[in-house]
């Protein structure tokens, strides 16, 4: 692929706005080349600000710098920013209701075969869990692009986490985003795929293999994970047999777990939850760490037909029925 | 009397409102509360430009109390100032529902930021300084932190940038009183040296030999100010407990809660020592 990645559109929103206003500052932790931020740094110099290798001392100079009118984008890795400076967010950021936006760069799997150290398995139920944090990952670069401009309009605390590689398109320029509203990407009788962030691409795809084999399914591009858009579950849920989640993320306390949540409490049915193993990653780019456990397209059409046809749902099983 | 006498005789004052709160909201960190009360305020009612009507104004001082484990002692000086009726802090403290917690929050007015988990108080600082510059504002950030804290390593992330930008608008106060929840602050975790930490990483430090005496603290605030290209520490070594003479410099008085007996007594020292003040 050789289109821009989703940090780069971040970077060119944040140039874009820090022309017009003064107070958007960026702050990294010796990260501005590996968050695609040099450019920002290079034509805002006196908007950017170096902390240096030190995670906790970037997110809460950040608070500081919010507490007195500063509309801050941290940047840090994923790995780093979701485990290391935690509390920090939990304090300074989610507690304090700052007007600081995390940015998680190269989120999941995408350091590949730099290891556990360098993988953020856990970003999405950790920041979830924090109150008043909102958590999001945008699926390609032109809803990153909208949703960083969308941020921009607020003052409240956010967490962004993209891939370090560019991700396949979904959308086109100025893609309609509406705030903490999933978009629907195509409709389906059997099964509804929920999906987040890189994983959008391969449940697109993944959906287009399972029309092959006759089975009808429909992808929803959960980008907002916090708060999530509940009525868009409900909705993709209530028309499926099957609900189908996909995330790079661990299988505890991400989307997987939130939708069953909703629909649980809403339109009671089985909930397979594609995820990441909860165990110490085999090394590898991210195709290949997708195709070893089964997150590709492939391996999700595989998981998702056979559990349409072997599993305890039967197409049809609830036509008629009550939902 | 002259300012330092009234602010001496401010400090014993709000000793007095301490106790009462400690007293009968059974919580609170007494020990340090006593220790911290000459530095906060010295601060407060001299050397920051700050008050309860120009609480929002962008030039105001910035303060964060970094130990805010003793906000017992800042709602004392704020309500006493003048930003909430001090009654209700006293009355209220710790209780359910109250917004007088036992950490410093925002819903109270006069307090910058959310804090309460050590080690955090000086890289936000560093932020509202840096911003005080980005601005070309004149506003002054003070931040208060105890020294069992120090052991905290993020405090040395945020000294590591605020000597980097030379943050001249930036002070740092530690309350260095010796202890902490486990013993002496020494026997927990070597804490040696701390004016050294702080001036390897580019810091001006001021030693204050009494950090419970408002005189000594006045002085190294206009120190403070006038040091230029360099963020200032003041290193000010208070006893524990300062003032009760059963508290003083005794680890079981970090958040012990007193008996009608000891808080009678507490309260007859304190006026006791405020009267001598008044007569000197």
């Amino acid at each position: 692929m050789d289109q821009i990645t989703n940090r780069q559109a971040i970077c060119g929103v944040l140039c874009a706005a820090a022309r017009e206003d003064k107070d958007i500052i960026v702050a990294c932790s010796d990260s501005r080349g590996s968050a695609s931020l040099t450019p920002f740094a290079r034509e805002f110099p006196e908007q950017f600000v170096e902390l240096g290798i030190a995670e906790q001392n970037l997110v809460a100079v950040s608070a500081g710098l919010a507490a007195c009118g500063k509309k801050v984008f941290a940047a840090s890795p994923a790995s780093f920013l979701s485990t290391r400076s935690y509390e920090q967010v939990k304090v300074d950021v989610a507690y304090s209701k700052t007007n600081v936006t995390l940015l998680g760069i190269s989120g999941g799997i995408s350091y590949g075969a730099l290891g556990m150290t360098h993988h953020s398995c856990q970003d999405i139920a950790a920041f979830c869990a924090l109150s008043d944090m909102r958590v999001y990952l945008p699926s390609d670069r032109f809803q990153t692009a909208r949703l960083v401009e969308a941020l921009l309009q607020d003052e409240k605390p956010a967490y962004i986490r993209v891939s370090r590689q560019a991700s396949e398109d979904i959308y086109k320029e100025g893609m309609d985003l509406t705030l903490n509203k999933a978009n629907v990407l195509s409709e389906g009788r059997d099964v509804a795929v929920i999906a987040c962030g890189e994983m959008v691409s391969h449940a697109v795809r993944a959906a287009k293999l399972l029309e092959a084999e006759g089975i009808s399914a429909g992808v929803v591009d959960m980008y907002c994970l916090k708060p999530m858009d509940e009525a868009a579950v409900i909705r993709a849920a209530g028309k499926a047999e099957l609900v189908v989640t996909v995330e790079e993320h661990s299988p505890y306390g991400g989307l997987g777990s939130m939708v069953a949540q909703i629909v649980s409490a809403n339109c009671p049915r089985k909930v397979l939850n594609i995820a990441l193993p909860d165990e110490h990653l085999i090394a590898g780019n991210s195709r290949e760490v997708f195709r070893a456990y089964g997150m590709d397209a492939e391996g999700i059409a595989k998981r998702v037909a056979s559990e349409m046809k072997h599993g305890t749902i039967r197409k049809g099983q609830r036509e008629g029925g009550a939902v | 009397m002259n300012e330092t006498e009234l602010l001496r005789k401010k400090a014993y004052e709000l000793r007095r409102d301490i106790i009462e709160m400690v007293y009968r909201s059974r919580a609170g960190h007494v020990g340090g509360d006593l220790s911290v009360i000459d530095i906060l305020t010295t601060l407060y009612y001299h050397v920051m430009n700050v008050s309860p009507e120009r609480r929002n104004d962008p030039d105001r001082d910035r303060f964060l109390l970094s130990k805010g484990h003793c906000v017992d002692a800042l709602y004392c000086v704020l309500g006493d100032l003048g930003y909430f009726d001090k009654q209700e802090a006293i009355g209220t403290f710790s209780q359910f529902g109250s917004r007088f917690i036992g950490h410093p929050n925002t819903e109270v007015p006069g307090i910058e930021l959310n804090s309460g988990s050590l080690g955090h108080g000086i890289s936000v600082g560093v932020g509202m300084a840096l911003a005080a510059k980005m601005n070309g504002q004149d506003y002054r950030t003070y931040v208060v932190c105890g020294d069992g804290e120090m052991e905290e390593g993020s405090n040395y992330e945020g000294m590591m940038a605020a000597g980097h930008y030379k943050l001249d608008n930036l002070c740092v106060t530690v309350d260095v009183n010796n202890l902490q929840i486990s013993g002496r602050t020494r026997d927990v975790m070597c804490s040696e040296s701390l004016g050294r930490k702080f001036e390897d990483f580019g810091f001006h430090v001021i030693e204050v030999a009494d950090g419970n005496d408002c005189a000594q603290l006045v002085r190294a605030y206009e120190e403070a100010k006038n040091v230029k290209d360099r963020p200032s520490a003041v290193i000010a070594h208070t006893v524990k407990g300062k003032g009760v003479s059963f508290m003083e410099d005794a680890a079981s008085w970090h958040h012990g809660v007193l008996n009608e007996e000891q808080y009678r007594q507490a309260m007859a020292e304190l006026e006791e020592k405020e009267a001598s003040l008044w007569i000197r």
